[in-house]
């Protein structure tokens, strides 16, 4: 639905050559063609095929981006020679594409937007090195993707190609158009170069396999990671740095592409425990990698580096380490096996908050993240403990009778169970910390209480016992040991 | 005039000295002792440092205070080395969720510890036995829920070999469940014992009905009244064992004490229903607005 009626978005060659085009209204389309099939457009699926595809052609170069809301970019600098050069990659996207039903104009050219421009409004092919301008000034102005009034304006004043733009000093041209229109003729025309913002930022270190034939095997598939993760290691190790996440891209032959990650707690290049830790992770996938047909290629990638010193061993075979580092070390590969398997938010460790509310006086982070520095409190000697073992949130209501004004409970009902007061220590006032929830939340009045088999509780009450007021609710918030 | 001596500098001292004492503590010893000189007198030391122990809670309502003294046993093994958890999701849902303040109070400092969330049994055990063959830990303590069917004769001994390779006392807290046949080197039934009272009244150090239902090297069952003592890092029977029957008393001196037709109830007293009309009990509808 755009400006009051049901229009056209876009048009197959069929259609074009019958004479329908892009913005006609469906009621005109339809009068002149009584048997159109239309379709309603739907922008969002037309958005998750070209993050497919662009993941397909993360095989030709990593460094992809979309090229809203039609086309896809792809910088293939220094990987060109890979296929045998442009006009052989050319040539290979080609066929992959038609091989997968889609029709499709590739250009190559100097500049990203000089390559849009040509496979938009132009017929597509190949730049020669330096031939950029003399291929790109017949194009229309609407090459540069003007909004419609300006390109209206240009061509009411005559400018309809780029050429005739280059022609007239581009001072004039941005006091009427704007800066923009200067730049982007400039950056068509191949004389300024803006790298494209990729869809995934490029790795630090890239290895990857291409298989002559689509590669079934499942003991061969493992052996090539082994082979890749080895050849990381050995990248990692020249530059004196470890990996902190390892992803291994399945590219199968049929366009579908599946990435795994593992991460470790440090940085590491150890290629055994690398495969340990992927083994883990292919072990406890949901749905195992399926090869279909095949796969194509397999990438490892390391999107995160950081330093990572060599350690020598001493002469003797003794580890030269401490045995205090040689067990942080072991507890490490612990917690990135653990990861592997059980995932980052089920392997935990606790940080203490600054706060004297209970809910969020302890927050538990993942145990690959660092540990924070705000210390936990010291608990106050020969008292016993204030704070409950474990926390029920949120707390659970109970009935309970208890002295009035503000006694503690004497007897309260929990899960159905009569539970007898035979200790209690209170009220302990916990005020609401109105500066984090923003809503009024009650005070609470909270209680130690130990019932008659020695069962020890945290209770609290919200409200007091006043008359005309509603009666004040109890919960039980914690065990304690 | 004697200076006042600053609290905070004592506390501080106390705990140094209490590191320093675990530190000491050498690890190729193979025992875990509590600390508590009758306990110890009567397993000879300890319990086994590099063994599969286990901790039974007779009902779900004792879980927490089995809890509580497995963390005591896992401190007292762990010295200053982490201290691996495993916990089932169910249990967070039972009976609360870990709540690291509550720690620190038993003297533990949640720092140490890493917590392993497993959705269903078999995770728990699968991080458990990764757990358990880790020599740098000090304790690995596994919680899974009710009675899982892998949790057969084959995998407790599984992870008692684990355990005995690697030296990490590794505690396997179990709740809701009848003691089963397993392959641990001890096993215990610990169920919440009232405490000695402090001023006004109030609960005081955790305190534990400890019963040994097996014994590797023999002994017979036995039970034992203990209490989590934090400041010394340690177990304690001696004020127990010294107050002798009257220990045993105090619970149903207490229970007296609360039984509706007793002193309390001729104190101004109030029910207070809460997601239901406390008439629909029963039990409590004579005693209701006495006050």
């Amino acid at each position: 639905m755009q400006r009051n009626a049901l229009r056209l978005v876009d048009c197959d060659q069929r259609a074009l050559a019958l004479g329908l085009t892009r913005d006609l209204t469906l009621a005109d389309a339809r009068a002149r063609i009584p048997s159109l099939i239309a379709i309603e457009a739907q922008p969002e699926a037309d958005e998750a095929f070209l993050g497919r595809l662009a993941a397909f052609c993360d095989r030709f170069t990593p460094l992809v981006a979309l090229d809203l809301p039609y086309g896809l970019l792809l910088d293939i600098t220094g990987c060109a020679h890979l296929f045998g050069g442009e006009v052989a990659l050319h040539g290979v996207i080609a066929r992959w594409m038609r091989a997968g039903g889609l029709a499709i104009r590739a250009a190559i050219a100097g500049t990203p937007e000089a390559a849009h421009a040509l496979s938009r409004f132009g017929a597509g092919g190949l730049v020669p090195v330096g031939q950029d301008e003399a291929m790109l000034r017949p194009l229309p102005v609407a090459a540069l993707e003007l909004t419609a009034e300006t390109v209206i304006a240009l061509s009411r004043a005559g400018l309809k190609t780029l050429a005739d733009l280059d022609d007239r000093p581009s001072v004039a041209l941005s006091a009427r158009f704007g800066a923009e229109l200067t730049v982007k003729l400039r950056r068509t025309l191949g004389r300024e170069d803006a790298r494209i913002t990729p869809l995934r930022p490029p790795p630090a270190c890239v290895v990857e396999r291409h298989f002559a034939e689509p590669m079934l095997d499942k003991e061969g598939l493992e052996d090539v990671i082994a082979r890749l993760i080895a050849e990381a290691g050995r990248v990692l190790e020249q530059r004196g740095e470890g990996g902190r996440a390892f992803e291994v891209s399945f590219f199968r032959s049929d366009g579908a592409v599946r990435r795994l990650m593992v991460e470790t707690g440090r940085p590491s290049r150890d290629a055994p425990a690398i495969l340990r830790l992927w083994r883990e992770r292919v072990e406890t996938l949901a749905d195992p990698l399926d090869p279909g047909f095949g796969f194509d290629a397999v990438r490892l990638s390391v999107p995160v580096c950081e330093p990572l010193d060599t350690h020598q061993p001493s002469l003797d075979g003794q580890p030269s380490l401490d045995r205090r580092a040689v067990e942080d070390e072991a507890v490490a590969d612990l917690v990135d096996r653990l990861v592997a398997r059980f995932g980052r938010d089920r392997v935990l460790r606790f940080v203490a908050q600054d706060t004297h509310h209970p809910v969020r006086a302890a927050k538990a982070i993942s145990a690959a993240l660092p540990a924070s520095t705000i210390a936990w409190p010291a608990p106050e000697p020969h008292e016993p403990p204030t704070r409950p073992l474990q926390l029920f949130e949120p707390p659970q209501p109970v009935e309970a009778i208890a002295e009035v004004p503000d006694g503690p409970p004497i007897r309260f009902r929990w899960r159905r169970l009569i539970h007898d007061v035979a200790r209690a220590e209170g009220p302990e006032r916990i005020a609401p910390e109105w500066w984090r929830d923003g809503s009024p939340e009650p005070m609470r009045d909270y209680y130690r209480v130990e019932d008659a088999q020695g069962r020890r509780f945290w209770l609290f009450r919200i409200g007091f016992h006043e008359p005309e007021q509603a009666p004040p609710r109890w919960f039980l918030h914690g065990l304690f040991a | 005039m004697q200076p006042q001596p600053d609290p905070f500098a004592l506390a501080d001292l106390r705990r140094h000295l209490a590191e320093a004492a675990l530190r000491s503590a050498p690890a190729a010893v193979g025992q875990v002792s509590f600390g508590a000189s009758g306990l110890d007198a009567a397993l000879g030391g300890g319990i086994a440092r590099a063994a599969l122990h286990e901790v039974y809670a007779p009902a779900t309502a004792d879980l927490a205070a089995a809890t509580g003294f497995a963390v005591g046993l896992a401190i007292r093994a762990a010295g200053l080395r982490p201290i691996l958890w495993v916990r089932q999701d169910v249990v967070d849902a039972e009976t609360g969720r870990l709540y690291p303040p509550g720690l620190t109070e038993l003297g533990l400092d949640p720092g140490r510890i890493l917590l392993v969330r497993a959705r269903d049994a078999e995770g728990v055990l699968r991080a458990g036995s990764e757990a358990a063959r880790c020599s740098a830990l000090g304790a690995v303590l596994i919680e899974p829920w009710g009675q899982p069917r892998r949790l057969d004769l084959t995998a407790s001994r599984r992870l008692s070999l684990a355990a005995e390779g690697s030296g990490a006392t590794t505690l396997l807290l179990r709740a809701g469940v009848s003691s089963q046949p397993s392959a641990a080197s001890t096993r215990w039934q610990v169920a919440a014992l009232p405490s000695r009272a402090q001023e006004a009244n109030a609960p005081g150090d955790p305190a534990f009905r400890i019963t040994l239902l097996r014994h590797r090297g023999g002994l017979g069952e036995r039970e034992w009244r203990v209490e989590w003592c934090r400041d010394r890092q340690s177990f304690q029977d001696s004020e127990f064992r010294e107050q002798g029957a009257a220990t045993g008393r105090q619970p149903s001196a207490n229970e007296d004490r609360a039984s509706p037709d007793a002193a309390p109830l001729s104190r101004n007293v109030v029910s207070f229903p809460a997601d239901r009309p406390a008439a629909a009990g029963g039990e409590d509808t004579d005693i209701r607005r006495t006050g």
